[in-house]
């Protein structure tokens, strides 16, 4: 399967998208009365986190693929959606800490479940390339990483109910049940900067998969047309191979 | 149900005959009752804090028991031997949370009393039926969370450090709610029954992972 397919335009969408909602946030959106300024990091940040918890849940419905199957390109797409999800969280939860840190004065809260539980959710999953290269052989190593991930991934909203119960609420509730608490033209701005932030997770995971599979298949190209010996020695990577 | 017995039985007479993981869980757990009279340099806790020793104690005892669980069967070709048998490998899963469970209700009949004794300031009588309901399903998530990882780990390279890692950011959830609901019976005038709201959020967290791990676990086995 080829994944550079439609890539092209893909990038300039997200990128138009992006440039449109950091737009809304510099000139349009109206400066918070509480905040200031400040407040301006929220349109990054929150979708940030939400999208690398996305990520994380979509990374365990693909490993639920893998197992169903046993094809280990789903393996692959599953890792990816890991991996990008990590650099989107780890994002995340230094917008966050900056925003603690303007807005409430220390860097870290600990009687905030949303950023706590986040923090524990990053964790879990941080220790998810650790275990792939603990494992040498390349089918284990992506069964018991799938079985990792579906684990991990269950347990995203149960250790949000869990930490949410324990604290108080001090975190702005900006998306409850009920719709959400902000004014127009803000929500107009999140709901385009979210979009934003997902589609440039969209756009970098296809990326990475597009990079990944040319060069698997370059790799079986050169296999089939040279010796063995031609090729260069893999290096040992937590990365599918 | 009989291969869970017969494994189950085989994991008891080999407890009982080596003395391997109970006992050295039991002392780790007085070690560390020593280790925090000196660290926090109070003579008697309670409330909260004594809450969160007992559960932290037990967690870091019952990951012993984790890091050794399958270190048989890797050794000695149990895993082999169950694969070629005719039965269901579910029933592996089964049999080995309910010997951590069993392993660490052994821990705990000896370190909770300790406990008491050692650092406990109220008495530990009248929350005794609680504790035990509360420690119960702790155990539970302690044996289900205990016995995926530590299948997960005994076949990397780092065992002892990936079955950790994995397992401690896992079963924070439970450990919250297991501190939680154990506060309010260490408390100097505390209640008799733990909260409700955290033993249901224990009893659910016991749930959906055991259904889980019951869901999952045979692709671990697959060789």
């Amino acid at each position: 399967m080829i994944y550079g397919r439609g890539l092209r335009g893909l990038a300039l969408v997200t990128t138009a998208t992006v440039t449109v909602a950091l737009a809304l946030v510099f000139f349009y959106a109206p400066l918070d009365a509480d905040q200031g300024f400040i407040q301006k990091i929220f349109y990054i940040h929150v979708p940030l986190a939400i999208v690398s918890l996305g990520g994380f849940v979509f990374g365990g419905v693909l490993a639920v693929g893998h197992l169903r199957t046993g094809d280990r390109r789903w393996d692959m797409r599953s890792y990816v959606a890991i991996h990008m999800a990590l650099i989107f969280g780890i994002a995340g939860l230094l917008s966050g800490s900056i925003w603690a840190k303007a807005s409430w004065g220390h860097w870290w809260v600990w009687n905030e479940p949303t950023l706590v539980s986040f923090l524990i959710v990053l964790l879990l999953f941080s220790t998810y390339q650790p275990l792939r290269f603990a494992i040498e052989d390349p089918e284990r190593q992506a069964r018991y990483a799938s079985v990792f991930t579906i684990v991990a991934a269950a347990f995203v909203p149960l250790n949000f109910i869990a930490v949410r119960l324990a604290q108080q609420y001090v975190h702005p509730r900006v998306l409850t049940l009920s719709g959400g608490n902000l004014p127009g033209s803000m929500a107009l701005t999140f709901y385009v900067s979210l979009i934003g932030i997902v589609l440039l997770y969209i756009t970098l995971w296809r990326y990475e998969m597009a990079a990944k599979s040319a060069r698997m298949h370059i790799r079986r190209l050169r296999r089939s047309l040279l010796d063995d010996e031609a090729l260069p020695a893999m290096k040992r990577s937590a990365a599918p191979s | 149900m009989s291969t869970v017995l017969t494994v189950l039985r085989k994991d008891m007479l080999l407890e009982l005959r080596s003395l391997e993981t109970v006992p050295a869980m039991v002392l780790f757990s007085i070690a560390t009752f020593v280790i925090f009279h000196f660290g926090l340099n109070r003579a008697t806790i309670d409330g909260q804090l004594a809450a969160g020793v007992l559960t932290v104690t037990l967690l870091f005892a019952a990951l012993l028991g984790v890091n050794r669980l399958f270190v048989a069967e890797r050794e000695q070709g149990g895993f082999d031997a169950f694969l070629l048998a005719p039965v269901d490998r579910s029933a592996l899963l089964v049999a080995k949370a309910a010997a951590l469970f069993a392993f660490l209700a052994m821990l705990e009949v000896v370190a909770v009393p300790a406990f008491g004794v050692l650092l406990l300031g109220p008495s530990l009588g009248p929350p005794l039926l609680g504790l035990i309901a509360v420690l119960a399903l702790a155990d539970l998530a302690l044996a289900v969370i205990g016995t995926l990882v530590s299948a997960i780990a005994v076949q990397s390279r780092a065992r002892d450090l990936i079955g950790p890692l994995i397992g401690l950011p896992l079963l924070i959830p439970a450990l919250i709610a297991t501190a939680r609901a154990a506060g309010p019976l260490l408390a100097v005038h505390g209640s008799g029954s733990p909260p409700g709201k955290w033993v249901a959020v224990l009893a659910l967290y016991d749930l959906v992972f055991a259904l889980l791990a019951y869901a999952v676990f045979d692709f671990l086995l697959e060789d």
